[in-house]
């Protein structure tokens, strides 16, 4: 990348950045912050003199929640503004105001006031945080005015810290003073400050007093001025330059960078996560937080776990990507991404182990800045944490160790003593060792470390005192058994090390393995799945074993979200199905580990394509702990991904189902249409023509050409009227409307009717009627059969040489009436002989015999809705055989 | 309009122009004097003033059912009602012949169908005494002294076949539908069980057709009833 190309085009970034921001502000409010550097600047008091202009100019303007803390000049601004009340909440037995964000909703003003930017709500509110309630109103397309004081902005907090010696504990992310439409600063003389605090026109509530005292310092004030001041200047300074960028107006460029820093659930990530953003701000660069997962930390205890979750929750907020790598060194793992990913500089703190420890254990520090090869490492101070913030970092394994291994170590060696003793005649003490070292692999192998390196140990002074020269003492003749001591130790430890981080790793590939199958389970029984139930059913079983958890999956219909599946042995009341509601609307996690209604006792997770916005996973974790645990989180997501795949497959799959049978209807109607228009004209063509030769007074003619034409004229007729006929049976049968009534009919009745109803076709064809004996009555609809059996003959007639014969044959079979047509005609092709009764068909015929191909399908609808069968049958004589059957 | 009062007068009622029109140049032989309604409320205040030997009437008329044109003249009037349908329409002609018409067409029909009905119709009604003795072709039945001859030869009949070929002989050439012939025979609790009717027309046919699997004399009218043809 050269520099001068990038300075001359706006970058894509850049673009898209911009774009994104114009979409997003279309249906989102704006946010407008009046940012002070301490209480009592005059924040509220200049937000309630913008909304009185505002509202002067004609906007509608409320006020949700304004605190005037009693101060008389901003009571007289409230005047006059409508005013929301606040929702009183009650906690520990005290009732508190809070913001009514529902109520604010339902009145959808253009411009909302909400104080205290920063505030934390009570426990039980909808949101951790004010600064979510706001997020949600401009989501709302409410425009909200805010105060918020400079020392709340996450980035800043520790700095502000160490200023004033008082800890800020309510902190609002960088992102929402990013993302404000407008920041006002409210700014005064600290001295001006300090003369409104002795007159009593700052609040302060009286449990801060002391801390306020602390507070209010001269220094402070200005140290706390300066830092507003620079934070509005950097936005002001990033207005400019994305101004800059997007027109292309080329500037100093620094290069792009990208930072990398650890979480590790260790006390010191945080501050390490804080300086890395400064650092990022500084360099307009971007900047990920990974957290490498080894096996050894997987066993760590609830706390640490914990740490690092709110590690990367805080990263997040502070606007870095967040990854999570399972890998087996550390070092290694974060080369490896800082090279896989183009990290350019990588952030780590100073070492803080004692030097002896170090030597043992190089820090990972030393390792990384050895691998880092062309990337850059800062080295950051983090000392100056407080220790009440360091607690312990206690021991790494959860299990402690039974007292009986200790025990069989115990054994072990004693074990390896007496077989020592039994073969000590033949061998030299050397060799014993041997048989010590096996003792410590089977330790190693069977035991926990401790045990191992402890057989180890005894093993050595076993050696010594039974087998070494001088006997029963532990005091050494030959000093080269030293060596042979040091040697057994070394070895033996360095076993057992081996063996347990072998143990440990392949336990904690076990735990992945586990999670994979589940997720591979689920895949495969979700792409089995063809439809909604199967997919739920595949869900519940998948998950609830994997995660040992209740689940249920929520679907919308209309406006609420009805239950689509849920395990047995679940509830959801109506606070539980309030979340899944909230999670769907506001398409983002709610519940029990997210910050939003936190306090509920499940999790709700939105399924979601690119697309669309299918649901809800509700899912209740047996193990509270887990969701916080960055793998059941990880699992969820995954779960959620496939879920919300194979939801959208389903519905599209029966989305395309229903296009194709649309399509098919089309394509019938359309073929109907060409049919109708040909073979309605095509009768006409000799109706026409005959008709007008005869109305011709000019054109000569005879009797007999008269009678031709006219008899070929009338032929036709007939034809047209047959094929309406055709026609409107067809049309019925589709539409399912042909109702059959049933009467017994005499089968000779229904050949007689059919045979008289072609009569003049028949003319001098030869047609026989044999019928068995004893023919009972046959229940079916006589009209319809009637025509069934007319289109048969029909058929024969038409497609066989006119001076052969049609033979017409009833019988009974098996409990079946079987009526057959049969003639002397070509016979059809055997591939063809199901086709014949498809709509429309027609076989190429050389003879100018033609019929419209709804003769036979027709049958074949009258018959089967008789519940009975029809099929073509070649003669072995030649010719073709119709049968239908009908039970009796 | 032919204003002949020798001739026989026929009410044609349709509210199709192109049927009137086909049907007036169909009767115009000489033979009827012909009069024309085009709706139903046309046709009751014709049949009152034309007081016509034959009516055809369309079932598909616009302001009224047919089925109530017939009703309505049946209360004053025996008059020959000849009905006009369109095929599948079975139900609407059983209706119209129980009601009171006479025989029906299905459109499309030719005019040797239409005058042979007329014909039969108009004969029944002028006739006041029947001959006892019917012959057609080799078929002859004495009324008189109940019997029954094919070609000379006497077939032997049970009395519910005679009763049967009797009301067909006297009503030859018109329809009747199964509940009229149920009615007339059996009484009118067998209305509803056109089983025993069916047998006896089985075993009739076998008796006198040449050919039962193509009668000659007892022709079905699909989902109608029955017609002897003459």
């Amino acid at each position: 990348m050269s520099i001068s190309q990038e300075e001359m085009r706006p970058s894509p970034e850049a673009m898209l950045k911009a774009a994104q921001a114009e979409e997003s502000n279309g249906d989102r409010g704006k946010l407008r912050i009046f940012l002070g550097y301490a209480a009592g600047v005059g924040k509220t008091y200049t937000m309630l003199e913008a909304a009185r202009q505002r509202k002067l100019e004609g906007r509608d303007v409320v006020a949700a929640y304004v605190e005037s803390h009693g101060r008389a000049e901003t009571d007289a601004l409230l005047e006059g503004l409508e005013i929301i009340p606040k929702a009183q909440r009650e906690y520990q037995g005290v009732l508190l105001p809070e913001l009514d964000i529902d109520a604010a909703l339902a009145r959808k003003p253009q411009i909302v006031l909400v104080d205290e930017l920063a505030h934390t709500n009570i426990p039980g509110s909808r949101h951790e945080k004010r600064w979510q309630d706001i997020e949600e109103l401009l989501a709302a397309g409410i425009d909200v005015y805010t105060t918020v004081n400079v020392q709340h902005f996450e980035s800043l907090n520790d700095i502000v810290t160490q200023i004033t010696g008082v800890a800020v504990r309510e902190t609002v992310p960088d992102s929402i003073l990013d993302r404000a439409a407008e920041v006002k600063l409210v700014d005064i003389p600290p001295e001006e400050l300090l003369q409104r605090l002795h007159q009593g026109k700052v609040y302060v509530p009286a449990q801060a007093a002391w801390a306020a005292q602390k507070f209010f310092r001269h220094g402070n004030l200005i140290a706390l001025r300066e830092l507003s001041l620079r934070r509005t200047a950097a936005r002001v300074d990033d207005e400019m330059r994305s101004y800059m960028e997007t027109r292309a107006i080329p500037g100093p460029w620094p290069v792009t960078e990208r930072l990398l820093v650890c979480a590790s659930g260790s006390p010191f990530s945080e501050k390490l996560i804080r300086t890395t953003r400064r650092l990022a701000e500084e360099l307009k660069a971007q900047w990920v937080t990974v957290y490498i997962e080894t096996p050894s930390l997987a066993k760590q205890q609830q706390e640490n776990r914990e740490r690092v979750w709110h590690d990367l929750r805080l990263a997040e907020s502070l606007g870095a990507e967040v990854a999570t790598i399972t890998a087996s060194s550390v070092p290694e793992a974060v080369i490896d991404y800082a090279t896989r990913h183009n990290v350019t500089r990588i952030v780590v703190g100073k070492p803080t182990k004692s030097r002896w420890r170090e030597i043992l254990r190089p820090p990972i520090v030393d390792q990384i800045i050895r691998l880092s090869g062309a990337i850059q490492v800062h080295v950051v101070s983090i000392s100056g944490v407080s220790k009440s913030t360091v607690s312990s970092r206690t021991s790494k394994s959860k299990k402690t160790v039974p007292l009986y291994e200790y025990l069989t170590s115990l054994v072990l060696v004693a074990a390896a003593t007496a077989l020592s003793a039994l073969v000590m005649p033949f061998l030299s003490p050397t060799n014993m060792v041997m048989i010590y070292m096996l003792a410590v692999v089977v330790a190693a192998v069977l035991l926990s470390l401790k045990p191992a390196i402890l057989t180890a140990a005894l093993g050595v002074l076993a050696f010594d005192f039974f087998f070494v020269a001088p006997r029963w003492n532990f005091s050494v003749n030959d000093t080269e058994y030293i060596f042979t001591f040091f040697g057994l130790f070394i070895v033996g430890t360095v076993i057992s090390t081996l063996v347990a981080k072998g143990k440990e790793r392949t336990e904690a590939m076990r735990e992945r393995e586990l999670q994979t199958e589940s997720l591979y389970y689920l895949s495969r029984d979700l792409a089995a799945s063809v439809d909604m139930e199967s997919v739920m059913a595949a869900v519940l079983k998948n998950i609830s074993e994997t995660l040992n958890a209740k689940l249920a999956i929520l679907v919308p219909c209309g406006e609420l979200m009805n239950i689509s599946t849920i395990s047995k042995s679940l509830t959801l009341d109506e606070k539980e199905l309030a979340v899944a509601d909230w999670s769907y609307r506001n398409r983002q996690p709610a519940g029990a580990g997210t910050e939003t209604l936190g306090s509920a006792e499940l999790l709700c997770l939105p399924l979601h394509t690119t697309a669309r916005f299918l649901g809800v996973l509700s899912v209740k974790l047996e193990n509270k702990s887990d969701y916080r645990s960055p793998p059941h989180r990880r699992l969820l997501d995954a779960f959620v991904t496939q879920i919300s795949l194979a939801m959208e497959r389903v519905q599209l799959a029966q989305q395309a189902e229903q296009a194709q049978v649309l399509q098919a209807r089309e394509t019938l109607e359309r073929a109907l249409l060409n049919s109708i228009s040909h073979d309605l004209r095509t009768p006409l063509v000799s109706i026409i023509g005959a008709l007008s030769s005869l109305r011709d007074k000019n054109l000569q003619m005879d009797d007999k050409r008269r009678q031709d034409l006219l008899s070929g004229a009338w032929d036709e007729a007939e034809r047209l009227n047959r094929f309406v006929g055709n026609l409107l049976d067809m049309t019925r049968l589709e539409a399912g409307e042909l109702r059959i009534n049933k009467e017994p009919c005499d089968v000779q009745d229904l050949i007689g009717c059919a045979l008289a109803a072609l009569d003049q076709k028949l003319g001098n064809r030869d047609v026989s009627v044999k019928l068995s004996e004893g023919l009972p009555f046959v229940s079916m609809d006589m009209v319809l059969m009637t025509q069934v059996l007319v289109n048969l003959i029909d058929n024969a007639l038409k497609y066989s040489p006119s001076d052969s014969s049609i033979e017409i044959m009833a019988q009974i079979e098996a409990n079946h009436l079987i009526i057959a047509v049969f003639d002397h005609g070509p016979g059809i092709p055997e591939p063809e002989l199901k086709r014949i009764f498809d709509k429309f068909y027609r076989l190429p015929v050389p003879e100018g015999v033609n019929g419209t191909g709804l003769g036979l399908s027709i049958c074949k609808g009258i018959v089967e809705a008789h519940d009975g069968n029809i099929w073509a049958e070649n003669r072995s004589g030649g010719g073709l055989k119709i049968a239908l059957q009908l039970s009796l | 309009m032919q204003e002949d009062t020798n001739l026989p007068r026929i009410l044609i009622v349709d509210d199709e122009p192109a049927i009137q029109r086909f049907l007036k140049i169909a009767l115009s032989i000489g033979e009827f004097a012909l009069f024309q309604a085009e709706s139903g409320h046309a046709a009751l205040s014709a049949a009152v003033t034309t007081k016509p030997d034959v009516i055809l009437l369309d079932l598909g008329l616009p302001d009224m059912d047919g089925i109530e044109v017939i009703k309505s003249i049946r209360q004053w009037s025996q008059v020959p009602i000849i009905v006009l349908s369109v095929r599948d329409r079975e139900a609407d002609k059983v209706k119209a012949l129980d009601t009171g018409a006479d025989d029906y067409l299905t459109k499309p029909f030719g005019v040797a169908e239409l005058l042979a009905r007329i014909k039969v119709v108009l004969r029944r009604s002028l006739q006041q005494i029947p001959d006892p003795i019917f012959r057609i072709d080799e078929l002859e039945v004495d009324l008189a002294r109940r019997l029954v001859l094919i070609r000379g030869a006497k077939v032997s009949v049970t009395p519910t076949e005679y009763e049967l070929l009797r009301l067909f002989v006297i009503n030859a050439g018109k329809v009747l539908t199964h509940s009229q012939i149920l009615k007339q025979i059996w009484g009118a609790g067998y209305m509803e069980q056109p089983h025993v009717l069916r047998v006896n027309i089985s075993n009739l046919r076998h008796k006198l057709e040449k050919d039962a699997s193509r009668p000659r004399y007892i022709i079905t009218e699909s989902g109608v009833g029955y017609r002897f043809q003459s």
